[in-house]
């Protein structure tokens, strides 16, 4: 059937595979972007930023203190959610009274400020950080050469998106947080400190996107424009999955980059609006996204 | 449009009443705007940069021409042809503004072009690429100063085709730029007896170009042209040695590349590289000096050929200006094609009639990190390809350019 469309099967499989990897990407940022809104219903236009942030740190952290791809790993997303941390504190905190509109625009305001300030510095062009030692190199798989890098990622956002599943759906710590978006003032009364619980999810959202951001690093070039290019997919993949859930964004993120992947070879042009179709389909048959439940 | 009607109108009534033989400046006031992208992919191959170099050249001539200020505005086309038209738009009508000057996206530069040509000012482009600009989109009062794709394809294409690089796959960046480029390296290759084996047409701007790279690829071709431009290519060129497709024996050709892009790839990932550009800073005592004091002020970064030329276009332009006793578009353009041109810039130089500013241009290979002295040290000239030869005959789909 395949070869039907024109297309070896061979060309396909490793354009599945490279969808995949993008998808990883997608999930990761639009998991963050999933639990922001679902715990905070704070609409994060700054993640696309945070994200740049994360790459911006690692390559920081290698060329100004001599620290790693892997300790950055850790380090870069901590130092971006501490960043978050702050802005939560001192600006989002004053804004969960009013409208959604609020939060989107302070927060898209920030992206700006935060580009501007890193393109005045660095350029557009983009600086080089290189992949580590361990995952240089490929794997000829038969039908394409997947770089070990590549793997890596896909592994990685693997592994961090099923563990903040895991902790919002299976720990005692996610019902608490659930129960505090359901009912914040009864959660309170109960002795949870609420406010504080708000501030470290948004820390740990903000910490997904630089976790993405480091992993995006080594690939493509550490740029200011990096999180802009992407933050508008990525928000397409939070509508369709359904704003605020979690499984939802992971599924579709994935999803939806093995979608764009088969769109570059069929018809390359649409390959940047492919989403945006689907996000339109799913919008009018299913408004609340695939996996969202109405509110 | 009535108000342009009356302004239209009164600037004639003006024309008419000073019409004498006194040297005439339009509003009292030379006015260069410099159109770019200021902050995007393309804002560090020409950007701020380009506006730096305007001012420089407007400096150097001290400041005035024919008892009149000399004032530099600048603004941010974010590489949209509507944006771009409506600044233009509001320049010439509103602002005084005499001259457009560096302009890159084709897109951009061909909204451009319309815009200056139907209201009579001059329109110096320095960075776009397409050779469109001097041939079916041609306009009297348009230079195209830089280089162009028809002298990209001259220049790497034919290069690398005499090196054996007979069949080509196309990764085109899916705009008039990517487009006009494919075209013009095309015709080149089947020229010399080589084959195009495919095509792909990638979004503008765009950051994964894995897909587009295994497909080029499969296709078995030799040579990979990468038909696009600023970090469209940088990410294309890393992609390609990431997913060992350099490695596998298949060459990449970077038919458009700056010298910011090379700063940015690093040696490491971009030695060996061909290219053609219009202008490298260390060619000589001349290139060398200007260079250095354009680098001082814009954070020791070394000027690209786009930004170089932006220099060169608007001292030439000034020149005319003071020659000709006039800033009036079409005068001022005619007078520049006149007078010889001939700076640190514009080797054995000219412009012809419809509008191609004729220069030598070099084909560059990216040195060996262990070859290069430091930053910016990045080409060896390989060769220098003649100016009529890069550029080839006179456009054929120009009509101004007949008769």
């Amino acid at each position: 059937m395949f070869e039907l469309l024109g297309i070896p099967p061979q060309v396909l499989f490793g354009q599945l595979l490279l969808g995949l990897i993008n998808g990883a990407f997608y999930a990761t940022l639009s998991l963050g972007l999933a639990l922001i809104f679902g715990l905070l219903n704070i609409i994060n236009f700054t993640h696309g930023a945070q994200y740049m942030m994360g790459a911006f740190v690692a390559y920081l952290l290698l060329n100004l203190l001599g620290i790693g791809y892997w300790p950055s790993l850790f380090l870069a997303p901590i130092l971006v959610g501490l960043v978050g941390i702050v802005l939560e504190k001192t600006m989002l905190s004053r804004l969960y009274k009013l409208d959604h509109l609020y939060g989107l625009l302070l927060t898209f305001g920030l992206a700006l400020l935060i580009e501007g300030a890193f393109r005045q510095m660095y350029g557009v062009s983009g600086l080089p950080y290189p992949i580590p030692d361990v995952l240089k190199g490929g794997q000829n798989l038969g039908f394409m050469f997947l770089p070990n890098y590549r793997a890596w990622v896909v592994v990685a956002s693997l592994l961090i998106c099923f563990a903040t599943w895991f902790l919002i759906e299976r720990t005692k710590l996610g019902s608490y947080l659930r129960a505090a978006t359901e009912n914040p003032a009864l959660v309170q009364a109960f002795g949870i400190n609420v406010p504080r619980m708000i501030t470290l999810t948004y820390g740990f959202g903000v910490a997904l996107a630089g976790f993405a951001g480091v992993l995006a690093a080594p690939i493509y070039s550490v740029n200011p424009l990096m999180g802009s290019n992407l933050i508008v997919v990525v928000f397409a993949v939070v509508v369709i999955g359904g704003m605020g859930s979690i499984l939802g964004a992971i599924l579709t993120g994935f999803g939806l980059g093995l979608v764009e992947g088969l769109t570059k070879v069929f018809y390359p042009e649409a390959s940047n609006t492919v989403i945006f179709i689907i996000m339109a389909i799913v919008l009018v048959l299913k408004p609340a996204g695939l996996f969202g439940r109405a509110r | 449009m009535k108000q342009s009607t009356a302004l239209l109108a009164g600037v004639a009534v003006l024309a008419l009443s000073t019409g004498s033989a006194l040297a005439q400046v339009s509003d009292d006031v030379v006015k260069i705007g410099v159109l770019n992208d200021q902050s995007g992919t393309y804002a560090d191959l020409a950007g701020p940069g380009s506006t730096l170099a305007a001012q420089m050249a407007v400096d150097d001539f001290g400041g005035t021409v024919l008892g009149k200020k000399i004032q530099v505005v600048f603004a941010d086309h974010q590489n949209k042809p509507d944006v771009g038209a409506s600044i233009v738009n509001r320049w010439i009508d509103a602002e005084q503004v005499d001259v457009v000057v560096d302009v890159p996206t084709s897109s951009v530069a061909l909204a451009v072009q319309e815009i200056t040509n139907k209201k009579g000012k001059v329109h110096l482009n320095s960075t776009a690429a397409t050779s469109d600009l001097t041939g079916k989109a041609c306009s009297p009062t348009g230079i195209h100063w830089t280089y162009s794709t028809t002298a990209l394809a001259n220049g790497t294409g034919k290069a690398v085709v005499a090196q054996g690089g007979k069949s080509w796959f196309f990764l085109t960046a899916d705009y008039a730029f990517g487009h006009a480029l494919e075209r013009d390296v095309s015709k080149v290759v089947k020229e010399a007896g080589g084959e195009v084996k495919g095509v792909v047409r990638h979004p503008f701007p765009n950051q994964d170009f894995s897909s587009f790279l295994l497909q080029a690829q499969a296709s078995g071709a030799q040579v990979i042209g990468l038909a696009n431009a600023g970090a469209d290519t940088i990410n294309s060129i890393k992609q390609a040695s990431e997913f060992g497709i350099t490695q596998a024996g298949q060459k990449l050709a970077g038919l458009l590349v700056f010298l910011s892009d090379i700063h940015s790839l690093g040696l490491q990932t971009a030695q060996g590289l061909q290219l053609t550009t219009g202008f490298y800073w260390d060619m000589d005592e001349e290139t060398r000096a200007w260079s250095k004091k354009f680098a001082a002020k814009h954070n020791g970064a070394m000027p690209t050929m786009a930004q170089a030329g932006v220099y060169s276009a608007v001292a030439h332009y000034l020149k005319a200006i003071k020659e000709a006793g006039t800033d009036d578009g079409k005068k001022v353009v005619d007078k520049m094609k006149e007078l010889p041109v001939k700076d640190f810039f514009a080797r054995n130089a000219k412009i012809r009639a419809d509008g191609r500013m004729v220069h030598d241009m070099y084909l560059v290979e990216v040195k060996k990190p262990s070859e290069s002295k430091g930053p910016y040290d990045y080409y060896k000239v390989l060769r220098t390809i003649p100016g009529d030869e890069a550029y080839g005959p006179l456009s054929t789909d120009c009509p101004s350019a007949k008769g």
